[in-house]
């Protein structure tokens, strides 16, 4: 019996070790799991200890899918000072449930008012600021300059017509008009709000994300009308593979055209794309006339409501916030800081990602932050099967018209 | 020394109370983490919870809409065909028990690596068969191209799917299947067998007469662990194909991780009810399994 | 014996038997070798289409260094081994005592408890999912070790109990009574008399729950986000997100991740295959 005492004791070490690593003076958990991310993360905490050598930061790195569940639970029970997260609806449960912390004081002291402008709308709800963004990219069309060239394509599409008649130039030499991965769903959004957006203007695809709008209504089965012009000229196993698979079709000639987030070229350089051979261009043209929006997706750090060391993590945001924290971090993740007064990277994909949001009309977060989780989640899938089989569309939209009744009451 | 009147209240009841403090520590862990949330999940399922704010009461509301709900029949409806095509496994187990149940020389190593897909991780298990399914590299796809001239992307098309994680599950599970079956047929009464060759009984006749009833003990767990295992079948389709595509390929398991606890889950009571909903079709085999032990402690 | 003996057979029988058995095993084995061969492959190899046949060169140290280096998998494998240690050494101790406890006394309500325990044991994760994660949050023990640990005792606290309840049960009983007769204690008569008995059973379930535990993939998801707590299992569906079209690498790493448990699988294959063949024979 000696031994299982023994043993017993061996067990509470374990978890007097697990409890012991989570002191520190300011908590911070985020998802930087990927290596750029995590990279400029572990910058701007050297950056901001060094700037203030009384606070110690303890990090917590969540993997990135398992972030999104795991937030609710730790702002529930055992709150960190400091979270990442997304701005705009995406971070209004948050905010109804009284988790995240208001900072319009950090705000007003450090005149964010000004300098992270852009962004103050996505940032405000019931007129107050409920964290403090830091990066944001751009969403485009991303496509191999090779096989334009092998297709005879010279100029870049301006409307989605030119667009679809290019498709079959490029299907004739042997590429795929336009790929895309959805097994994890959200890439094929990315399509959709483009061409919503494109047909209906932004005021309509915020009203049918917050649930205004029927999915039943003759607007939405326009969207996907133009949607059915390119799905016969789509990669035919985008329901099975990743967004890092298709990148990989882009780079090898295989595929002309990714709708994708600037955070993709990395991966289509690494399949051996170059400036030279990589372009970007903007989502054409649909409905002539309309104001371009473009989609933008923001991350922000927040302030938890249990936080415990709450000077030090206002003072957190305020360095996040700073021009030149915006800069440096930016400059390590490839996007484009929120900060009117940082610096934005010399590479040409950020250049032109600047050039494109700072002449929109609107920007939109993405379908995944700006629709509801329930909702965004039982669109993706529908947007997931309209690919893989669009003669289901009725089918497809009664049942997210369902979804939508049941999501938003 | 007299012995205290404690320790006389000890001696005396020692015998009744021994058995309720060795139990104590074991049990109250199994009450506390396993016995309690099964009604805890029940009382959820009849509330309208997003995890964060307060409950409402929902009545059986969670239950209505799991029957309007699309979802909710697919799921269903692979169920069931995991519990169908996953009893492939007992009869296939059977098989490469027979073919391996010989004594040429090796054959212990024979055993160990037919046995040995078992041992490893289903999440291993998902990647390998990724592997071999993905289109443009895989194995399958390039034996399907020189046989028929075309390739098939097995879990990219809403039809196989399920089929393909199916396929996948079935290879650790045969191989279970076959080592109670190895195991089984060692213990088999040699006396009948010869007995049975006295009467002049062979191959099938034989082992359908005389082997197979008396490997029952050996099926019955064969056929509990293949149906608990195709009901709990989790970690393979979140691995090869996360329920897609477009949800042709989940079950009730990852339906319900899908609406409580995944990245976009939020629905706590609806979850709750797709639980309780598999743990009321669990419940009809666990109580099949508890009569048929309950019945031999009797005999016993 | 059935089938009869191939001994007894003709001799071209028994060549073609014992040519069938490598080739069986080849297809059987087929997938896991595809990626075996495949994690050694060089990456210019995967690139330039050469799926199937010889790899150009052996690139294995390469590959299997590169998972180490440049993933978090060093970390993974050590949060396995703190999940499943800690578990192998409770769910085994605590059901010594039950097991004990259930073969050894006749009381009211014994088979009630067992039958709970045996029941317990099969139903689906997800009806305890949402009560048991929220009670690991209020025990401010989510996404740590100890969270994970602690459910995993318990609920193989079920398992083991049917086992090790069996196990006794079919240990001699005269020797207990003789022992009472003699007024030994009955914690002594626990700890003198029947857990020395008990060593093989200690043995074959504490291999099953190592395996068991080590493949657990659905409460590691539910429970360990972060890299410092994250079990293998869930990390690999986290590397495969990273490498992507990298299958040398992917491959590389799942073979590390299932090498654990098939070392214990062929170290300790007599008590792994008796755990799981409890029950096969009789009854």
């Amino acid at each position: 019996m000696r031994l299982l005492k023994a043993l017993t004791g061996f067990t509470l070490g374990f978890g007097l070790l697990a409890s012991t690593a989570l002191a520190g003076d300011l908590v911070i958990n985020s998802d930087q799991s990927d290596p750029a991310p995590k990279k400029a993360m572990e910058e701007l905490i050297a950056g901001f200890e060094k700037a203030n050598p009384d606070i110690k930061v303890k990090w917590n790195n969540f993997d990135h899918e398992g972030y999104k569940a795991a937030i609710r639970n730790f702002l529930t029970a055992d709150p960190p000072d400091v979270a990442a997260w997304y701005a705009g609806n995406r971070m209004a449960p948050y905010v109804k449930a009284g988790l995240f912390a208001d900072v319009t004081d950090v705000w007003k002291a450090n005149g964010l008012d000004d300098s992270l402008k852009s962004a103050a709308a996505s940032m405000t709800m019931d007129g107050k600021k409920w964290g403090v963004p830091y990066t944001y990219y751009q969403w485009g069309v991303y496509y191999n300059k090779d096989v334009y060239k092998k297709a005879g394509i010279t100029a870049e599409p301006k409307t989605w017509d030119e667009f679809i008649a290019n498709c079959e130039k490029i299907k004739a030499a042997g590429a795929d008009c336009l790929t895309t991965g959805t097994k994890a769903l959200w890439p094929g959004a990315g399509i959709f709000d483009y061409l919503d957006m494109r047909t209906n203007g932004y005021e309509f695809h915020m009203d049918l994300t917050a649930g205004k709008v029927p999915w039943t209504d003759p607007k939405v089965k326009a969207v996907f009308d133009q949607w059915a012009k390119v799905v016969p000229y789509m990669t035919a196993n985008a329901a099975a593979i990743d967004w890092q698979d298709a990148a990989a079709l882009l780079s090898q000639g295989k595929a002309a055209n990714y709708v994708m987030g600037n955070f993709a070229v990395d991966t289509f350089k690494k399949g051996g794309l170059t400036n030279d051979t990589l372009g970007f261009m903007l989502f054409p043209e649909i409905t002539k006339g309309l104001p371009r929006a473009e989609e933008a997706p923001t991350d922000t750090f927040h302030m938890t409501a249990g936080a415990k060391h709450k000077d030090e993590a206002k003072k957190f945001l305020a360095y996040v916030a700073s021009a030149d924290a915006q800069t440096a971090m930016n400059k390590t993740l490839g996007q484009l800081p929120v900060n009117n007064k940082a610096q934005v990277g010399d590479d040409p994909f950020i250049q032109a990602g600047f050039k494109e949001l700072s002449s929109a009309y609107a920007l939109a977060q993405f379908f995944d932050r700006d629709a509801p989780a329930d909702m965004a989640k039982a669109g993706m899938e529908g947007f997931q099967h309209f690919m893989s089989n669009p003669a289901d569309l009725p089918a497809i939209l009664d049942s997210l018209e369902k979804t939508r009744q049941k999501v938003y009451k | 020394m007299a012995a205290t009147p404690q320790a006389g209240f000890w001696k005396r009841n020692q015998r009744s109370l021994a058995p309720w403090l060795f139990l104590a520590p074991g049990l109250l862990v199994f009450m506390i983490y396993v016995i309690i949330p099964i009604f805890q999940s029940i009382w959820i399922s009849f509330y309208d919870w997003d995890g964060l704010g307060p409950k409402t009461w929902a009545g059986l509301d969670n239950y209505r809409n799991l029957l309007d709900d699309d979802s909710f029949y697919m799921s269903l409806k692979n169920n069931l065909i995991w519990l169908v095509l996953y009893m492939l496994a007992v009869p296939a187990g059977l098989g490469v028990a027979l073919f391996l149940n010989q004594t040429v020389a090796g054959i212990r190593l024979y055993k160990s690596l037919f046995f040995f897909p078992f041992v490893i991780s289903q999440v291993v298990v998902g990647l390998i068969f990724s592997w071999f399914y993905a289109p443009g590299f895989g194995l399958l796809p390039h034996i399907f191209k020189i046989l028929t001239g075309h390739e098939i992307a097995v879990l990219a098309e809403a039809k196989y799917a399920t089929y393909g994680i199916i396929a996948a599950g079935l290879w650790p599970q045969i191989a279970y299947c076959m080592i109670l079956y190895l195991t089984g047929l060692n213990n088999i009464n040699p006396e009948q067998v010869e007995a049975a060759r006295m009467d002049n009984a062979k191959g099938i006749y034989m082992l359908w007469h005389i082997i197979i009833p008396q490997l029952r003990p050996a099926t019955f767990i064969a056929v509990v662990v293949t149906v608990i295992g195709a009901l709990r079948s989790f970690d393979l389709i979140s691995i090869m194909t996360v329920g897609g595509p477009f949800g042709s390929s989940r079950v009730l398991s990852y339906f319900m991780y899908e609406q409580a606890l995944s990245e976009y889950g939020t629905a706590m009571g609806y979850g709750a009810a797709i639980a309780v909903v598999l743990f009321a079709i669990m419940l009809v085999f666990i109580t099949l399994f508890i009569v048929r032990m309950l019945s031999q402690e009797r005999t016993a | 014996m059935f089938p009869t003996p191939i001994a007894k057979a003709s001799p071209w029988v028994q060549t073609s038997y014992k040519i069938m058995l490598p080739v069986a095993l080849f297809i059987w084995l087929l997938p896991l070798i595809g990626i075996a061969i495949t994690s050694i492959r060089p990456a210019s190899d995967l690139a330039a289409g050469n799926y199937f046949g010889m790899p150009s060169s052996f690139a294995g140290v390469e590959n299997y260094s590169s998972v180490f280096k440049n993933s978090n998998i060093g970390w993974y494998i050590i949060n396995s081994f703190r999940v499943t240690i800690p578990t192998v050494i409770g769910a085994v101790g605590l059901s010594c005592l039950t097991g004990f406890a259930l073969a050894v006394y006749r009381f009211r309500g014994n088979l009630v408890v067992f039958f709970l325990f045996v029941a317990g044991n099969f139903v689906p994760f997800q009806i305890l999912a949402i009560p048991v994660r929220d009670l690991t949050t209020q025990l401010g023990l989510y996404n740590t070790t100890t969270g994970l640990v602690l459910f995993h005792i318990a609920f193989q606290t079920g398992f083991c109990t049917l086992f090790m309840r069996n196990f006794i049960k079919a240990l001699p009983f005269a020797l207990i009574e003789s022992a009472r007769v003699e007024g030994v204690s009955e914690w002594k008569i626990f700890s003198r008399i029947v857990l020395p008995l008990m060593r093989p059973a200690i043995a074959a379930l504490a291999v099953l729950i190592f395996t068991f535990i080590w493949n657990d993939y659905f409460w590691a998801t539910v429970m360990a986000q972060s890299v410092d707590v994250r079990p293998v299992t869930a990390g690999m569906n986290e590397l495969k997100g990273q490498y992507k079209v990298a299958w040398e690498l992917i491959s590389a790493a799942a073979i590390v991740a299932a090498l654990p448990p098939v070392a214990m699988f062929f170290l300790m294959q007599k008590h792994f295959i008796a755990g799981l063949t409890l029950g096969a024979t009789k009854g």
